[in-house]
């Protein structure tokens, strides 16, 4: 039976010299976070595939906040932007159409505004600082070879106060070249572009219809207004001076100007402004009590506010959109975790047996549904980032990419996982560990 | 000195609808430390929810329990937990080893919620490991190893933090004869080192290794024997060699 001289290696090994171990030194008594965190992600990454398509779920929620939440607020920038560019406080009055022979010609026909009426509002409305008639018209001018087709616009100096526009190169004219009606020019950056490139245009002479101008400076760049014109696109020229020497002028229109730009002062109702120079216009222009109004008065904020209200709906859409998402993402992350949580009974028994107290298991499921969902919003963060930048690459949209934005969506991501994940976790934690030992 | 295990008319009922499994009644015990103690029986017979009752893995309806003279039976389920952390040791019929983690993985797991610093606890485990004669075996994942290393895998787990009593669920019943005896070698050279062993089991041929035979019939302790226990190692040296190499 027993054959002597063999020796299996078994029984050797299975007699150390003593298997009794030293007694252990005491710890400090509770779980590391560097240990569970290891944990998590091994765990985690035990079902890479199962992992990622969870994640996913936060990680386009995530992404699609992060993109629109930039291009939204990028566009946001540009026409609030584009709006200020117009000048603030700033009221535009329309002539209202004009009646000829009964006809009525429509907004745009022929004005009923004069450069009196600019000068009437000054003086008897008390908010405001300055009010300016100007003209605008398209005409071809010319410079050495080179000839270009804009607009001009005629108004006397306080129209830059109004609009808030400098010169960028050389100066602005004065109110006594104005009065003088001196044939001074000053360019829009897109005309002096096209007619000078990239030569100084201060000093040098151009034609319009005709009649020689001195440039004396250069406008500094608007770029669009809201409507989407290019406000560098036009040259200005005294009031008086178009009247005699390129617009013409007859009786009827000696004195008309197209458009009268007000300005109001700073902290002033811009409400009751606007009702003073209506009840103004309606006496100057002679209106009886059951007409309707002579002008229209166009105010920028009014464009402002339309604005905000697009912007605002547009946010709680986007706000709707994230919602849902990491709605439908927490919801993979709590099944995810639950089919998790069943699968690993077993260890969780185990862990349990040898002698992980309930808040240690559930504080292990708990970091895992978190890492999961913070692994979904921060690639949710760099792809949404990428995106926007696409996006501006692209589609040429401006995009602008908040720091707070960037923190909500991760916070609302590791929230997202902590709130789905708690059930699950919890689930996990309050197991029998006999019961557990013993599952399948 | 405290004895190891004191019941007290111990019982564990179970309610199942209407009925109620009495699945544990009246035990009355003292096992003092250093005994190799095994429970038999049939299924059913109470052996192993008297496992663990004493393993405080759960509450007895009745009766009284000191472990090491400490009450068990009121107390919370983080102070149970603390104690089979520090007292108790578990080994398993099915090892219960974490499939995806090495060996010094597992072995290091109770010392995780013992709160040790990663550096002494891989110490530690490898410790563990080489006294259960696994020290070339670390790095192997349990799907690497063979039956038998994973029951030593579950036992340096069950000893690396030092436990009074070594509870032990059908250690043997997943392995060959051969391997089952090198693991009850194991265990009488723990117990020799004075670690309380409590083997559960339903082979004749494992209980004669320990010093102490309880068994059990219909939730009730009927027998209590005292034997001098064979030695495991000598029985193995005895078996025929085997046809293959280990």
């Amino acid at each position: 039976m027993n054959v002597p001289g063999v020796i299996t290696r078994e029984p050797a090994a299975a007699s150390p010299p003593s298997p009794v171990l030293p007694p252990l030194p005491p710890g400090h008594g509770g779980m590391d976070l560097m240990e569970a965190l290891r944990g998590a992600l091994s765990a985690l990454a035990a079902n890479t595939l199962r992992s990622i398509l969870t994640a996913l779920g936060i990680f386009i929620g995530v992404a699609a906040v992060i993109a629109t939440v930039a291009v939204g607020e990028g566009a946001r920038r540009q026409v609030t932007a584009q709006i200020q560019s117009l000048g603030a406080n700033l009221l535009i009055i329309w002539g209202g159409s004009a009646t000829m022979g009964g006809v009525r010609l429509g907004a745009g026909g022929r004005s009923n505004l004069s450069y009196d009426d600019a000068i009437a509002i000054g003086r008897e409305v008390p908010e405001i600082e300055v009010a300016v008639g100007s003209i605008r018209q398209t005409f071809q001018m010319v410079a050495g070879n080179q000839n270009w087709s804009s607009m001009v616009i005629a108004a006397d100096p306080d129209y830059f106060i109004a609009h808030e526009w400098v010169a960028e190169l050389g100066r602005l004219y004065t109110a006594e070249e104005a009065s003088a009606a001196r044939k001074v020019v000053i360019l829009g950056a897109t005309v002096a572009e096209n007619l000078f490139g990239e030569e100084d245009p201060v000093g040098r002479e151009i034609r319009i219809r005709q009649t020689p101008f001195e440039v004396i400076g250069v406008m500094a760049r608007k770029g669009q207004n809201p409507m989407g014109q290019d406000q560098d696109d036009a040259v200005f020229i005294p009031y008086w001076t178009a009247r005699r020497s390129v617009m013409g002028a007859s009786r009827a229109n000696a004195r008309q100007v197209g458009t009268i730009s007000v300005k109001i002062h700073e902290g002033e109702d811009m409400q009751e402004a606007e009702e003073s120079i209506r009840a103004l216009m309606r006496q100057r222009h002679r209106v009886a009590a059951n007409e309707p109004d002579s002008v229209s008065i166009r105010n920028l904020s009014d464009i402002q506010a339309t604005r905000d209200a697009a912007a605002r709906t547009l946010s709680l859409l986007l706000a709707s959109v994230a919602a849902v998402s990491l709605l439908v993402g927490g919801i993979g992350v709590m099944n995810i975790m639950l089919v998790s949580v069943t699968e690993r009974t077993r260890e969780i028994g185990l862990r349990l047996a040898v002698g992980a107290r309930r808040r240690d298991v559930l504080a292990q499921f708990l970091l895992e549904a978190l890492v999961l969902a913070l692994l979904g919003g921060a690639v949710g963060v760099a792809a949404g980032l990428a995106l926007s930048h696409l996006v501006a690459d692209l589609a040429g949209w401006p995009v602008l990419v908040k720091p707070d934005a960037v923190l909500l969506a991760v916070g609302v991501s590791a929230l997202t996982g902590l709130f789905f994940g708690f059930w699950p976790a919890r689930r996990a934690a309050m197991l029998d560990p006999i019961t557990a030992l013993r599952h399948d | 000195m405290a004895a190891l295990i004191e019941t007290e008319g111990l019982t564990r009922h179970f309610p199942a609808g209407e009925e109620v499994v009495k699945a544990l009644s009246d035990v009355t015990l003292t096992v003092q430390p250093g005994e190799f103690v095994a429970a038999m029986g049939p299924s059913g017979s109470g052996k192993s929810t008297f496992l663990n009752l004493i393993g405080c893995l759960d509450r007895p309806t009745s009766g009284h329990y000191r472990l090491m003279g400490e009450s068990v039976e009121t107390l919370s389920h983080d102070r149970l937990a603390e104690l089979r952390s520090r007292r108790i040791g578990f080994v398993f019929q099915s090892f219960n080893l974490l499939p995806r983690t090495d060996a010094l993985g597992n072995v290091e797991l109770p010392l995780v919620y013992r709160g040790l610093r990663r550096r002494a606890r891989r110490d530690r485990a490898a410790m563990a490991l080489a006294a259960v004669g696994l020290g070339d075996r670390m790095r192997h994942r349990p799907s690497q190893l063979s039956g038998g290393q994973q029951q030593r895998v579950a036992i340096a787990r069950a000893i690396v933090g030092s436990p009074d009593l070594l509870l032990a669920d059908e250690p043997t019943g997943a392995l060959d004869t051969r391997t089952g005896l090198s693991i009850v070698t194991l265990f009488q050279a723990l117990n020799r080192g004075g670690v309380g062993v409590l083997m559960v089991t339903h082979d004749a041929e494992v209980a004669r290794f320990a010093s102490r035979v309880l068994r059990f019939r219909d939730g009730r302790l009927v027998g209590d024997m005292r034997q001098e226990p064979a030695d495991a190692a000598a029985v193995l040296a005895a078996l025929p060699p085997m046809e293959h190499a280990a």
